[in-house]
């Protein structure tokens, strides 16, 4: 490990994500910003929905908005880079172990999927207005964060080293769109008791243990999947990705 | 201290898309095309078993048609590709086990610029240097000679987008340079530059050279390897063909000169008979009718050859004349032209 050499490639990465700052804002915080408007805000006043669901759709907002931001800051760059432009050789042949290039990958998904919750968080609470969330579970709030930022880039880094330049369009349609569906972002686990196949099946999606993670985090009161159970799932999927991610990245890297 | 670089028995067989191949997932759809449904056993040799040893401190050239395995070994070279079989060292650092120490000491420029496009050409070089850790007074200092040396100072601070090919070539340059490391790869430097530029180019390798730099170089442009290199290699299919300085090489092939003629038809007899003639060395018939004379000398000669013809009632179609070349070289070890 070199840690000049790490750091100054998680420099290059804050230095690109700052200049496109206001694109990577307006990427961030759009599209959650009119759902939380349209079902928080709009939907619950008009009598449609019942206000109890501004508070059980805000941690699954924040959910989304950190996958969307992990997915994309890794595995965008990464398609491009290791097919059209191939502008990633450079850091390959840098003085340092290419492991630690995906590593590096990672980290940076991560800072960007927690600036990315703190972002949309105050934001969809002052959209929605008046949604009293607990604070009496900070210390679990962060370490969810930091698992599901973790996830969300160890993700990132496994579709950016597996999918093809042109099958970007199939990966939002057959990859994530599915899995923020069936992700428990918009609903409870629980209100799955009604298909009861399905809600076995959908414990194969890490973003339920987001979801229902920080529901557990800012709206104890309603139910939500045990913290053991969220915590230990959050572990293996992290665990599951960044080996397969390392695995897939080093078959990219190397001929 | 200027270092060498040797390989010994290097092979590379692919058994999947080589790089530089169109890469997976280029078509649309989901893979399902007629070629997926069987999984293609894929077996391309690169490389068969190359051995060379690269002095310390020369200009080194590979030459030799498309596909003949230069990039892959240049890919070796530099820790890209791993090697089938067969070693490689950069110095005394073998390269595939001392990964990390070989990429400080190299530079590499590839075939096709691989700049990072969310850069500006001053921070492609700023980076580049941070990354091998080149402290920050230091590789500003050398960004910035560096941009003046290679004509990109009044664009210094733009993005890449903007760039022509030619200006995106001497930043791949610039930026190999960033490091300062013993040994620089250039893969096709001068493919699609225009003759100016070229020519600045040769001499930022020459300069570079004369620092004491070990420089390996691959091109398919035999005036290039004949201007710019101290010594090469002649390579296709992946084999070694022919070593030595670009004059000896040349002066190898028997008689130097080469005239080619396409006949109408030719008999036994009047090769021997062209044989016969003053300062012919060597007569080889290829195909579809066409003869090639290597002899010590030319402009007579063809007059001699032609006349010859018309004694022997063989009718001539073309008559082509050339000099000692590198070309020639590649064609009477291959039998095809290195433009093929």
């Amino acid at each position: 490990m070199n840690l000049k050499t790490f750091l100054a490639m998680l420099r290059r990465d804050a230095h690109v994500a700052r200049r496109n700052f206001v694109t990577l804002l307006v990427q961030t915080l759009l599209q959650p910003m009119f759902f939380v408007f349209i079902f928080g805000r709009v939907m619950t006043a008009s009598g449609l929905m019942s206000m109890q669901y501004k508070m059980l759709l805000l941690p699954g907002i924040i959910a989304l908005s950190m996958l969307m931001s992990g997915i994309m800051a890794v595995a965008m760059p990464l398609v491009a880079e290791f097919q059209f432009s191939r502008e990633i050789e450079d850091r390959l042949l840098a003085p340092m172990e290419i492991e630690w290039l995906a590593v590096e990958k990672v980290v940076a998904g991560m800072i960007q999927a927690l600036a990315a919750g703190l972002v949309v968080l105050p934001t969809a609470w002052l959209v929605m207005g008046r949604v009293s969330l607990s604070t009496d579970h900070l210390a679990l709030f962060v370490a969810l964060a930091m698992l599901v930022s973790c996830l969300t880039a160890a993700m990132g880094l496994t579709l950016g080293c597996s999918v093809g330049q042109t099958q970007i369009g199939l990966m939002f349609s057959l990859v994530l769109a599915p899995m923020i569906f069936f992700g428990c972002t918009y609903y409870p686990w629980k209100t799955l008791d009604a298909f009861p196949w399905l809600q076995r099946a959908v414990l194969v999606n890490p973003v339920v243990y987001a979801s229902e993670g920080l529901r557990g985090a800012f709206v104890p009161q309603y139910p939500h999947l045990s913290v053991y159970v969220v915590m230990s799932a959050l572990v293996l999927f992290n665990g599951a990705f960044l080996s397969f991610g390392m695995r897939q990245f080093r078959r990219k890297a190397i001929g | 201290m200027s270092l060498g670089v040797r390989m010994e028995g290097l092979k590379k067989v692919y058994t999947s898309a080589p790089p530089g191949a169109i890469p997976r997932g280029a078509g649309y759809g989901l893979g399902r095309g007629p070629r997926r449904r069987k999984k293609q056993a894929i077996r391309v040799v690169a490389l068969d078993g190359i051995s060379l040893e690269v002095r310390a401190g020369e200009i080194f050239g590979l030459l030799g048609p498309n596909g003949a395995g230069k990039t892959t070994t240049v890919g070796v070279l530099t820790t890209r590709i791993r090697p089938t079989a067969g070693d490689a060292w950069i110095g005394k650092h073998n390269v595939w086990q001392e990964r990390v120490p070989v990429k400080r000491l190299i530079g590499v420029v590839p075939q096709r610029p691989n700049l990072d496009f969310s850069l500006t050409a001053r921070e492609v070089l700023t980076f580049h240097g941070a990354y091998f850790q080149v402290p920050p007074a230091e590789r500003a200092r050398r960004a910035a000679e560096l941009l003046e040396r290679f004509k990109l100072i009044d664009r210094a601070d733009e993005l890449l987008l903007g760039f022509s090919g030619g200006m995106l070539q001497r930043l791949s340059i610039a930026r190999a340079m960033m490091h300062d490391p013993e040994v620089l790869f250039l893969d096709e430097p001068s493919a699609g530059l225009d003759p100016q530029t070229r020519l600045l180019l040769w001499d930022m390798i020459r300069e570079y050279n004369a620092r004491g730099k070990t420089i390996l170089l691959t091109t398919h442009n035999m005036e290039e390897a004949d201007a710019l290199c101290h010594r090469l290699a002649i390579v296709d299919h992946g084999k070694i063909i022919a070593l030595g300085a670009p004059q000896e090489l040349k002066h190898s092939i028997p008689g130097g000169f080469l005239i080619r003629v396409q006949l109408d038809g030719t008999t036994p007899e009047f090769l021997q008979g062209l044989e016969r003639l003053e300062g012919v060395t060597e007569v080889r018939s290829g195909t579809d009718g066409t003869v090639y004379v290597y002899a010590g000398r030319g402009g007579s000669l063809m007059l001699e050859v032609v006349n010859f013809a018309a004694q022997s009632r063989v009718g001539i179609r073309d008559v082509h004349i050339s000099e000692p070349s590198l070309e020639n070289l590649f064609l009477h070890h291959t039998g095809r032209s290195l433009r093929e």
